[in-house]
């Protein structure tokens, strides 16, 4: 049985409770002659809460811990033979049971232990799942007779159900707080993991960066270097390109559309710039590998400097379009959020407008404008997809555009994606790099905000 | 004294000679010039982006097929004769094809030759031809006219993507193959039809069996996903943020939280789902349920966001006027204000989900990112989904696949415009102007 159908059953049944709660509190209520507290769907609901509540909560638990303590028997089940291996074979020999016992046709070359094993746990699966399954339905069962006899009309059952659902409410509003932690929590722990092995200082300062661990100790260069400046280079080269390109674009088109443009114009181009804000990143990855690469490379051929296909000027540029519309949406408020006031005040004193945006207006909205590059920036150095597709995968420590860098998420991806052990410094120095990513687009976010929220005071 | 300093200063004439002032008229248009010119350049550049695609992407919906008279025989197709589908299935079908193709070129001798001349067809016509006995067995002992699919360079030389008249050495195409697609050509044996096999399988090494079927049914099972865990607790955060929450530091923790975690890059989702779903709990890897709890957890902000926005634009006489009436503060929210927020709050929702849709590198680090071809049937199959689809075939070394990687994107951006026709037309539809 699955678990989802087990989820499926259990909301079923707890809409059986609550049509149950609903006709016994109106049988109740005749047998006393009395009118119920609540309305009769509270005494449903209130039902219906406490059969699912704790049954779900005890199907999430036991799902989170079933995995580890079916792989437990199993190991302690195994061959004594295959007891020696070290931690990350035994991973993979579980790996390999799993998958047999998942696909059912048994993998020709294993051995008839792997096979029994994978028999095994697909009985011990089918026992947790049975077991579960028992428990809950008989905890339902008990619950619901239980709650059936007490309810009564006199019993408050509205405050009870509203007290329920507002907990449930706060809960969820936790959630976001508990995905922060989760992150913060994950990154940290491998980060350091990897600072066991790797020195803060080398990793911040050192400027070689190789991660290739090989895989037998002998091996010349067995263990990579992990220095992030070309990295870190390489990113804010990127990310330069990319300022660089949207934010005189972004705020000029802001302008424009806020100043100038007629309702007409705006109709139009607003949804426009908006189309290229909701295009999926790797569509701009495509078009930064596949068209704009090459292109510019001919170009650079033709004039006589030599631009690699996967320069930082393609890649920069292409997302510098991307952020347009992120820089020129932004601004757009901004501007609007100027008291009309100040324009008439200039106007008066005989500025033209061009003069009036210039002096009076944007310097009005710098604070938000800030924030708003600010915003760009955080999303220009977190951007994965158009860098993994257009830029390079060595790290150069260079200022030059024509050439290939790569960038924090670039090395992220490339360390992550593919078979590898979890605990090897390679692996771990992705996390270190997340931490790095995750640091600095929380401080440039939380300036943005900051800045963003001053400027809104001062003319709100 | 300092104010009659002050006054005495700004006493200077004002420069109203016509020079200056055109001048200043000057700046002005070049000013407006500057607007202009930044919103000719964005929407040329989204132009150029959806052309070039679009170009690329076109015949990718086209496939050329090559016909072949193919002897069905029984000692090829049933080696154990019995008829039964087990037998059947162990079939030589590569022999029948390529039988096929050899008995039109009989002038052709040699193995590298030969080998050449099969290569002019789909490898995956194997396939098709088990297909076409195993619903028909009666084809057995006959032959027939099939239309199989050629191979992807020949495709893109009927296409005319290849161009004839670069050095042999140039092209993958050398030109005795080419003498011999021509005389197909000349014998009426090539057509160009519909490629419904895109539509209709999964991945595949063969460009011209590739599909996006299997990386569509994986963003869909994502997705709903996403939407079951993100759109409900979003809006219960976001109804207990803006009705019930007390204003103390511990909710504007919580605020302030939910707008920095808008903007923390997707790719950190994709290390969170990596070491706790995939290390911590041991989900499987490349599932759509752990794609899709990532994904959900990404969405999350948006649409609390969104939905707290769509709450405070329901005026509170509202929610005064059910309190006056008896109804308890949950009641007033639940059946009164909730209501009337609900097309604000759904299209926040349609806009999260239209870029959880487009997002890639968060399943990257959850292992999305492998090579399925069969087409998942449930949570937790291992599945792709169509951004991660089309990042595959952009990296993938044959060109054919450049086709189909901008006829992927094709798809994703129909899909995209459809969420989004759905958003507007919803706000324009429900939307209400108090």
């Amino acid at each position: 049985m699955n678990p989802l159908i087990l989820i499926a059953i259990l909301l079923m049944f707890m809409a059986v409770a609550y049509q149950l709660g609903r006709l016994q509190i109106l049988r109740k209520a005749r047998h006393f002659s009395k009118t119920p507290h609540s309305l009769p769907g509270y005494y449903g609901t209130y039902i219906a809460l406490f059969c699912g509540v704790p049954s779900l909560l005890i199907v999430g638990l036991w799902l989170g811990i079933e995995p580890h303590i079916v792989e437990a028997i199993l190991l302690s089940e195994i061959p004594s033979d295959l007891k020696k291996l070290s931690p990350g074979e035994l991973n993979l020999l579980l790996n390999d049971i799993q998958n047999i016992a998942k696909n059912s046709v048994p993998n020709r070359s294993s051995n008839p232990s792997l096979i029994a094993a994978a028999e095994r746990y697909n009985d011990l699966r089918g026992i947790s799942i049975a077991a579960l399954g028992t428990f809950i339905m008989a905890l339902c069962v008990g619950i619901l007779s239980f709650t059936l006899k007490k309810i009564h009309p006199d019993l408050k059952a509205r405050p009870i159900v509203e007290r329920c659902v507002h907990f449930i409410l706060v809960i969820a509003s936790i959630i976001a707080i508990i995905t922060t932690i989760g992150i913060v929590l994950s990154l940290l722990f491998e980060s350091i993991r990897f600072f066991d092995v790797i020195s803060p200082f080398e990793f911040l300062f050192g400027t070689t960066w190789s991660p290739q661990t090989s895989l037998r100790e002998d091996q010349v260069g067995a263990s990579g270097t992990f220095g992030a400046v070309p990295i870190f280079a390489g990113t804010l080269l990127i990310t330069l390109i990319a300022m660089v390109i949207s934010v005189p674009i972004g705020l000029m088109s802001a302008t424009y559309m806020a100043e100038y443009a007629s309702p007409k114009v705006r109709a139009i181009v607003k949804p426009l710039l908006e189309i290229l804000a909701g295009i999926p990143t790797v569509v701009y990855g495509f078009f930064a590998a596949l068209t704009i690469g090459p292109a510019f490379r001919g170009f650079g051929e033709q004039i006589g400097i030599g631009i690699a296909s996967e320069s930082a000027l393609v890649t920069g540029l292409v997302m510098g379009v991307m952020i347009i519309p992120f820089v020129s949406s932004l601004s757009d408020d901004v501007i609007n959020a100027v008291p009309q006031s100040l324009r008439d005040g200039a106007y008066a004193l005989g500025a033209t407008k061009s003069e009036t945006i210039r002096k009076v207006v944007l310097p009005a909205a710098l604070h938000g404008i800030v924030g708003a590059v600010l915003l760009a920036i955080s999303r220009a150095i977190g951007e994965t997809m158009i860098v993994v597709m257009a830029a390079g995968l060595a790290a150069n420590l260079t200022a030059n555009p024509f050439e290939a860098v790569t960038t924090v998420t670039v090395q992220i991806v490339t360390l992550l994606v593919g078979d590898q052990e979890f605990d090897s410094a390679k692996t771990l120095a992705a996390f270190a790099l997340g931490l790095v990513l995750f640091l600095v687009t929380l401080g440039l976010n939380i300036i943005a905000l900051i800045a963003v929220r001053r400027y809104r005071e001062e003319y709100e | 004294m300092s104010d009659m300093a002050r006054f005495q200063l700004s006493e200077a004439k004002p420069d109203l000679s016509p020079k200056r002032l055109r001048k200043r008229y000057r700046a002005e248009a070049r000013f407006r010039l500057y607007g202009i010119t930044a919103i000719v350049f964005a929407i040329g550049v989204l132009g150029i982006l959806l052309g070039s695609i679009f170009t690329t992407g076109i015949s990718a919906f086209m496939q050329t097929e090559v016909a072949l008279d193919i002897s069905f025989d029984a000692n090829l197709i049933d080696p154990g004769g019995t008829r039964s589908q087990d037998s059947l299935l162990e079939g030589n079908y590569r022999k029948l094809w390529r039988d096929g193709i050899f008995k039109i070129f009989s002038e052709v001798k040699g193995r590298k030759q030969k080998r050449d001349l099969s290569k002019l067809i789909s490898r995956g016509s194997d396939l098709t031809l088990r297909e076409i006995v195993l619903n028909d067995p009666s084809i057995i002992g006959t032959t027939q006219r099939i239309w199989v699919k050629s191979s992807a360079d020949i495709d893109s030389l009927n296409k005319g993507k290849t161009a004839r008249n670069i050095i042999e050495s140039d092209r993958k195409i050398k030109n005795h193959q080419m003498a011999w697609f021509d005389k197909l050509m000349a014998e009426k044996r090539v057509r160009l039809t519909f490629n419904s096999t895109f539509f209709s399988a999964g991945d595949s090494r063969e460009p011209e069996q590739a599909g996006v079927l299997g990386a569509t049914v994986g963003s869909f099972l994502t997705l709903l996903v996403t939407l079951s865990l993100s759109f409900p607790i979003g809006v219960m955060a976001a109804i207990y943020l803006e009705s019930f929450a007390p204003k103390n530091r511990w909710t504007d923790i919580i605020e302030v939280n939910i707008n920095n975690l808008a903007a923390v890059p997707s790719i950190v989702f994709g290390l969170l789902g990596l070491a706790v779903f995939l290390n911590f709990f041991g989900m499987p890897r490349s599932a759509p349920i752990v794609g899709g709890t990532v994904l959900a957890l990404m969405t999350l902000p948006t649409i609390i966001i969104t939905g707290r926005a769509a709450l405070k634009a329901v005026p509170p006489s509202i929610q005064e006027a059910a309190l006056a009436m008896g109804a308890s503060k949950l009641q007033a929210v639940s059946h009164h204000v909730l209501p009337l927020a609900m097309p604000g709050i759904l299209t926040g929702t349609i806009i999260g989900m239209a870029r959880a849709i487009g997002e890639t590198a968060p399943l990257l680090m959850i292992g999305m990112v492998a090579f399925i071809v069969d087409i998942p049937r449930g949570l937790s199959d291992p599945a792709t989904v169509l951004p991660v689809q089309i990042y595959l075939w952009a990296d993938a070394p044959e060109r054919a696949f450049e086709e189909k990687t901008s006829a992927a994107i094709m798809v994703l951006l129909l899909f995209l415009i459809l969420m989004n026709l759905a958003a507007v037309i919803l706000r324009k539809k429900f939307e209400k102007r108090w």
